[in-house]
């Protein structure tokens, strides 16, 4: 699989790790427990299909991604970086 | 007072010559780290272009010993910069391992340990790229049809050089039996 | 026996090689199969199961029968197929899977067993008494099964990878392949084009035909060269792509020095990993067999086979040769014998309106049911109608039609589709996006189509490129694809094979459907039909419509198994090239590496880092003498270790101190200049990822250490942190780990040390605990931090690398002077143990800052990483297995990490279990063991004794639950 980074272009997947679904971006509000906490760290989306996805640029520039992606297909829809946040 | 002897990273183990390929070892009396503030791009350019005749450079470039390093990051290798207002600034002068690669078959050599396309199109000269090499981060950048500048991590020159040095022995083999 | 005037080896240049350690003679250009044909060896190896003797089946590489053993020594290679391995001098052969000479196999007893061995007969057979399974049936099961042999030591010959990119990749060399090469290399695409053999051609070279009125292998040539006219394509001969992955990646294997002499550094073999904008498929079609009873004979094999030897490799495979064959196109394979000069016995046709294209004798409507001929074929047995006769002949060319070679479709999950009209499996439309299908791997088996569809194949993907297309003349060839009918296989008397790898009949097959497993994927496993080194590539169909017959289903209806890479098998060595050794990691190596190995220091391996574990002084000849004498040396003089390989990382930027606020648990804002403190990192889940101080070397200007193993994970969170979470910071960071050498100098006298290198001396006003700075070493700019991590007078004194070594001997040399020296790992361990500083041992993932009695480092002024979490309540019940010292306090002394802890009185159960010891070490300056671990509860339990068993090496102890730190309480020695 190839992805494509924002800066560096279309790269080997070798060159990223990921580290889950796109939703670890929404940290919640509010410096105590509650349930939107327990969503943000325990609950995930595993859809079968297209779906936004962290991945980590660590073999290459150093940026986070959003990947969208289809879980089945592999077929990449495209990036964008995370520092632009969620749309 | 004892003087502090200083060693370079691969340490005498450079140069080598296999086939028509060589491997060499780039000294830099100083390579820079930097990265603009938010809002300074612009004026750092500028700066940067007064010390070293170049612009800060857009991503995947190097010009004039100044190469992309990341999202608004780049390192400068020539001599010691001076002081640059409106970013952080960190000497990297012992950081890295730099050596050249140079002769006809040097990018069938890199095409044995990166993993990305070096094809004219993609990969002209003056080109960089934050890659891999092997299993090893690099900056890699290419300074002429046939050269190529690797940097490695200082602490892992001595696997950069076996690494790049394996790559180089198969492809002079390969060339002698065509 | 060789034929003059034909094909494509080098009478030039004679080759001598060894099969069997008997030496043979061939050309240049010859395969091991064909050059052993010249010499009329017929039997090249044993079958899987009942050893029947077996000679070359194909021409290609997806034979089954014909898997030899090639090279010497502990570079021989197993099952490499004799038909494609070719030849050269000095080449060293063997054939597999037979005990003492081949044509005297004592395993060849196994046939007459053959009613016992059948289809799913281990699950039947080795089921009592239960005992004899490990002792009786698997040894004599693994030794007589498998095929080749392996030499269990590292092969010396390498093997390489590679990366390639291209436009255009296409598979492929016959017509159709040819065609898309030139269409898309004229339309400017970069192209690869990979060809299994050793020569461009395909069919074309086997098939004798005419193209644009040359010679089919004349037109080869001229089109080769016109493709390296373009200077746009990469032609990759003795190249298999064995797979497709995500995002048009294939994996290729080229063979680079496997036809060669032994080159010194040539590699074997290189795995590629090619990259392609757009490909095309042009594998072409394998020719399939029909089951008829003993179709197993040497002699017996594929019809286009025959014709490849004949006109590729100039021999015939036998010099009376009979066919039997369902379609036209054998029948010239009938002409092309007459030509060369060799006897046509006859050719069977099951058609009845089959007709005579030559001076040959033709039996219309006619089936071989049988095979006479103990080591090599002597006669066929015929059936027509009633009538069954004899036909003397030495050879038997079968073709039951052909399969479309579309393996590499159906790699990602994509099922073929059954086209009747031409009675074969052909890929299902767009079943990889970008691969183009092109020829006969479609069903497309005349020559004219082949090259009318490489072009139209190269168009899609030209333009699906976005290029214009720029086509080359269509090259005229006058064959059709002719007639042909449909036969899988003959009744009648004897076994008939399917699988000859594995040797699967059609009885198996059919016991398989009769005892319940019909479902062609439960055959497959019940019979192991496919499932040898050949994937079944020429048996699976013909495999699975005796099973649709046999379960009254259609072969649509029945369905293939599973396609999956790689299409031709790959050694693990070429898998894996480059890997080995040294190439198996990256090392990291500190700037004091050379100094500490030439004292003799075993070195021990931290990530990818090497750290000295001692380093001996002499006289000393056990590990536990350097290391207590390592402890005493810091705790009495002063000691050096370095610690570069702990993560440096600088930030900087107007917000550097809030994102440490956000990052650490503690404060950092407040730090001032010149300050440095620990922190504590926590997850997200309110865990703890790592620890390490901070050093605030100027405003808005930090260095940040990270614990060695957590320094690229750590670096990773920052980064997400940095742009996923707090994009609206403006702060900058990069490691420094590789700009900095850094050695701790820790001891009493270490203060005294320094003063000896650095321009200007420090004392505890200029430099109190916890102070950081500037400073010059031996005129050099450096840093120097005053923290401790062995609970001494400390510091951490930093020059960048290149000084490294320099700066290390020179420190070392100095504390011998003082009465210390270097020290190592293990001290290093003892010396954190004895003031209860953590490590990741302790912080391993499942330990939260209640956990470990850091609770008080959460910060309730601000928010950071892990705060929300860290505050549930299951994270700070007191029961929670929490950190505390223990030490030995019964008969016996020792502790070891991993034992877990129990009350006294209770059984050494999981259900018992209190907890667990992380760290042990002996301590000379206490005399005694100590060590940290997780017990439930533990702070409040501090003064009893529980047991302590290690249930791996067996040791029991007595142990008191004592205070993490066991040493100097009050830090009264890092301080003064």
């Amino acid at each position: 699989m190839h992805i494509p980074c924002p800066h560096c272009g279309d790269r080997d997947q070798r060159e990223f790790s990921i580290r889950g679904h796109a939703v670890g971006l929404d940290r919640p509000e509010g410096e105590v427990w509650s349930d939107d906490w327990h969503n943000f760290i325990h609950l995930r989306e595993n859809p079968a299909g297209r779906t936004e996805e962290l991945w980590y640029h660590g073999g290459g520039c150093g940026a986070w991604l959003v990947v969208e992606r289809n879980t089945v297909t592999h077929k990449v829809y495209g990036t964008r970086l995370a520092s632009e946040g969620r749309t | 007072m004892a003087n502090l002897t200083a060693k370079t990273a691969f340490d005498g183990t450079l140069p080598i010559e296999i086939g028509a390929v060589s491997l060499t070892e780039m000294t830099h009396d100083s390579i820079t780290w930097i990265a603009p503030h938010k809002g300074q791009m612009a004026k750092v350019s500028r700066a940067l272009d007064k010390q070293v005749g170049a612009d800060f450079p857009s991503p995947n470039t190097h010009q004039n010993g100044v190469v992309w390093f990341g999202p608004e990051q780049a390192l400068v290798l020539s001599k010691g910069l001076k002081r640059i207002a409106g970013a952080a600034v960190v000497d990297q002068s012992s950081a890295w391992a730099v050596c050249a690669l140079q002769g006809a078959g040097a990018a069938d050599v890199l095409a044995r340990l990166v993993p990305i396309d070096l094809r004219d199109s993609t990969f002209a000269v003056g080109a960089a790229a934050r890659t891999l090499l092997g299993h090893m981060n690099c900056v890699l950048m290419r300074t002429g049809l046939e050269r190529y500048e690797v940097m490695a991590f200082r602490s892992m020159a001595a696997t950069c050089a076996h690494e790049i040095e394996s790559a180089m022995t198969m492809v002079a083999a390969r060339a002698e039996t065509h | 026996m060789r034929l003059d005037g034909k094909g494509l080896i080098d009478r030039d240049a004679p080759v001598r090689f060894h099969f069997n350690g008997k030496a043979y003679n061939g050309f240049k250009g010859d395969t091991v199969a064909s050059a052993l044909m010249a010499n009329g060896v017929k039997l090249m190896g044993r079958s899987f199961k009942y050893h029947r003797p077996r000679g070359v089946m194909t021409a290609g590489s997806e034979e089954p029968n014909a898997l030899i053993q090639v090279g010497a020594g502990n570079a021989m290679l197993p099952n490499v197929r004799a038909t494609v391995q070719e030849i050269f001098s000095g080449l060293e052969t063997s054939s597999q899977n037979h005990i003492g000479p081949l044509d005297r196999d004592l395993l060849s007893i196994n046939g007459l067993f053959a009613p016992w061995l059948s289809a799913g007969f281990y699950y039947k057979t080795f089921m009592w008494p239960r005992a004899f399974w490990e002792k009786v049936y698997e040894p004599a099961i693994r030794r007589a099964a498998g095929l080749g042999r392996m030499t269990r030591e590292a092969s010396p010959e390498e093997s390489e990878k590679a990366y390639a990119f291209c436009d255009v990749l296409v598979i492929g060399g016959g017509p159709a392949g040819l065609m898309a090469a030139l269409t898309a290399a004229r339309s400017g695409a970069d192209v690869i084009l990979l060809e299994e053999t050793n020569a461009l051609g395909g069919r074309l070279l086997s098939d004798g035909e005419m193209i644009d009125g040359l010679p089919a292998d004349i037109w080869v040539a001229e089109t080769e060269e016109a493709l390296r006219d373009t200077g746009r394509v990469r032609i990759m001969t003795r190249t298999t792509a064995t797979g497709v992955y995500d995002g048009l990646i294939f994996a290729a294997v080229e063979r680079v020095g496997a036809h060669l002499p032994h080159t010194a550094n040539l590699p074997r073999e290189c795995f590629w990993r090619i990259r392609a904008g757009q490909a095309v498929l042009a594998t072409g079609a394998l020719e399939r067999p029909m089951a008829f009873p003993n179709n197993d004979r040497p002699g017996i094999m594929m019809a286009s086979a025959v014709r490849t030897y004949v006109n590729r490799y100039s021999v015939t495979p036998g010099e009376k040769v009979a066919l039997f064959a369902t379609n036209d196109d054998a029948h010239r394979t009938a002409l092309e014998l007459l030509e060369a000069g060799v006897d046509v016995a006859a050719v069977i046709d099951p058609r009845e309106d089959a007709t005579a294209i030559g001076d040959y004798r033709l039996h219309r409507g006619a089936e071989v049911i049988g095979s006479k001929g103990r080591q090599g074929l002597t006669e066929i047995k015929v059936r027509h109608g009633s009538n069954e006769f004899r036909i003397e002949a030495d050879c038997l060319g079968v073709s039951g039609g052909w399969n479309p070679t579309l393996h590499l479709t159906c790699h990602q999950g994509a099922r073929p589709i059954w086209n009747p009209d031409i009675a074969a499996f052909v890929p299902a439309d767009d079943a990889i996006q970008g691969l183009h299908t092109a020829g006969a791997c479609q069903g497309t088996f005349d020559t004219s189509g082949c090259l009318r569809e490489g072009i139209s194949a190269a168009e899609r993907a030209i333009k699906a490129l976005g290029k214009r297309v720029r086509k080359p003349d269509l090259p005229m060839a006058d064959d059709q694809a002719g007639g042909h009918s449909t036969l899988w296989a003959v009744e009648g008397k004897g076994r008939a094979w399917l699988d000859f790898a594995n040797d699967v009949t059609t009885k198996d097959v059919k016991q398989s459907a009769a005892e319940g497993f019909q479902s062609v994927e439960h055959m497959k496993r019940y019979t192991t039909q496919g499932m040898a080194p050949d994937q079944g590539k020429s048996s699976n169909i013909g495999a699975l419509a005796v099973l649709a017959d046999a379960t009254g289903r259609g072969i649509p209806e029945t369905g293939t198994t599973t396609y999956r890479p790689p299409f031709t098998p790959v050694a693990l060595g070429t898998m894996g090239a480059g890997a080995q050794g040294k190439g198996f990691a990256p090392e990291r190596f500190t700037t004091s590496h050379k100094a500490v190995v030439a004292r003799g220091a075993p070195m021990i391996e931290a990530g990818l880092w090497y750290r000295p574990s001692y380093i001996p002084a002499p006289g000393e000849t056990h590990w536990r003498q350097s290391c207590d004498r390592e402890v005493n040396m810091v705790r009495n003089a002063v000691g050096v270790v370095d610690v570069s390989t702990l993560g440096k990382i600088e930030i900087m930027g107007p917000d550097a101190g809030a994102f440490l606020d956000f990052l650490y648990t503690n404060l950092f804002s407040t730090l001032k200049p010149g300050r440095v403190r620990y922190g504590l990192m926590l997850r997200e889940d309110g865990h703890v990822m790592d620890d390490g101080t901070t050093a605030c070397l100027a405003e808005n200007h930090y260095v940040m250490t990270t614990t060695t193993a957590a320094a690229g994970q750590v670096m990773a969170h920052m980064e997400f942190v940095a742009q996923g979470l707090r994009p609206d910071l403006d702060v900058r960071f990069t490691s420094v780990t590789e700009q900095w050498a850094q050695f701790s100098v820790a001891g009493p006298r270490a203060r005294d040390l320094l003063n000896g290198i650095l321009d200007t001396p420090i004392d505890d006003d200029t430099f109190p605990f916890m102070q950081c700075g500037a400073a010059r070493i031996h005129g050099v700019d450096g840093r120097l931090f005053r923290i401790s991590f062995s609970g001494e007078h400390a510091y951490e004194v930093a020059v960048p690398s290149a000084y490294g070594d320099a700066l290390y001997r020179d420190l070392v040399a100095r504390a011998e002077a003082l009465g210390g020296g270097a020290y190592g790992m293990e001290a290093l361990n003892v010396l954190r143990l004895e003031k209860g500083f953590i490590t990741h041992a302790e912080i391993y993932g499942r330990a939260t800052a209640f956990d470990i009695g850091m609770q008080g480092m959460l910060s309730k002024k601000k928010d950071f990483i892990g705060k929300a979490a860290a505050t549930r309540p299951g994270l700070l019940d007191d029961d929670r297995e929490r950190l505390v010292g223990l030490k030995p306090v019964g008969p016996v002394k020792e502790l070891t990490a991993g034992a877990h802890l129990f009350e006294p009185d209770a059984d050494s159960t999981r259900v018992n279990d209190l907890g667990y010891v992380t760290s042990v070490g002996y301590s000379p300056t206490l005399g005694h063991f100590i060590g940290l671990g997780f017990l439930k509860n533990g702070p409040n339990r501090i003064g009893h004794h529980i047991k302590m068993v290690d249930h791996l090496r067996g040791v029991t102890a007595e142990v008191e639950i004592c205070d993490p730190v066991f040493f100097d309480k009050d830090g009264g020695r890092a301080r003064g």
